[in-house]
């Protein structure tokens, strides 16, 4: 497990719940997430490119990401509203864009988020690669955030030496 | 003062709304991207842009390329996830008049404004 690339984004979960949020969030062990292993109810997925392939997901409880995403925007949501999806979304985004600043001497682009809304679903990632679970939780409750992330080699676009192995 | 909100999130539009609100300005345009922003300044050019960087259809810097070949005086605010100094860089050549980095705080958010509205001698 490498914490150059597991830190910046334990930094940036603390700070985006603490600055739009205002609240603390605490971290369990964070371990490899094994092929049996679903996602949360709700999933903010956001593409990783440049220098690197991966995702970040974001995976919440329904219970958490009503009461996350309700916070977040300002208003009592629930998961039919549109802006549910946009306010899970969104979090995705802000966590990986702070996150991608502190991973030094890589140029990371980042997607436009996805959301899955579904019990127990999985998410593939198009190439193989190792993802880190880091599990959170705040006073709002539990959450997920994975992390699966490669360099890639410029000159042929293969993966090298794993960033999250 | 008329200002158009640029950002793919509603979340983040309404949060840009409510800081705002809280200044006394109401009366807000809101786009979901680059495009539909151009769109609606070829009929309303505002007199404050907030832009995101990433968004579908067109991206933020390519829209404020885009408003400095029609207008260069209008203050332009990104507000965006993009934090890297490269990038900073970027958007101020490109244009714009100050950066907001998210995650913010209302009151940086208020404050940036207020600052690039008196800065270019704007009553805010």
């Amino acid at each position: 497990m490498d914490v150059k690339c597991i830190n910046p984004f334990m930094g940036a979960i603390k700070n985006v719940f603490k600055t739009m949020l205002k609240m603390d969030v605490q971290f369990g062990k964070p371990h490899v997430k094994t092929n049996e292993e679903t996602c949360h109810d709700v999933s903010g997925i956001i593409g990783l490119s440049g220098d690197v392939a991966g995702a970040v997901i974001v995976s919440f409880p329904k219970l958490s990401a009503l009461k996350i995403a309700g916070i977040f925007a300002g208003v009592t949501l629930s998961d039919a509203d549109e802006d549910f999806a946009d306010a899970i979304g969104e979090l995705a985004n802000i966590i990986a864009g702070n996150a991608k600043k502190d991973i030094e001497g890589l140029k990371i682009m980042i997607s436009t988020p996805s959301v899955v809304i579904g019990p127990g679903h999985h998410v593939k990632s198009i190439r193989d690669l190792p993802k880190l679970v880091i599990p959170c939780s705040c006073q709002a409750g539990s959450f997920v955030v994975e992390v699966g992330i490669k360099k890639v080699n410029q000159t042929n676009g293969t993966l090298v030496g794993a960033a999250a192995e | 003062m008329k200002i158009m909100l640029v950002d793919d999130s509603r979340t983040i539009r309404n949060i840009e709304k409510n800081v705002l609100s809280q200044l006394g300005h109401t009366d807000i345009l809101e786009a979901g991207d680059g495009v539909e922003a151009l769109s609606l300044t070829a009929t309303q050019m505002p007199d404050l842009f907030l832009v995101d960087w990433n968004m579908p259809n067109m991206d933020g810097l390519t829209l404020v390329k885009n408003i400095r070949t029609k207008n260069t005086t209008v203050p332009i605010i990104m507000v965006t996830t993009e934090a890297e100094k490269s990038r900073v860089i970027e958007a101020i050549k490109a244009g714009v008049n100050n950066y907001v980095v998210k995650p913010f705080t209302a009151e940086t958010l208020g404050e940036k404004i207020q600052q690039t509205l008196s800065k270019l001698g704007i009553a805010v």
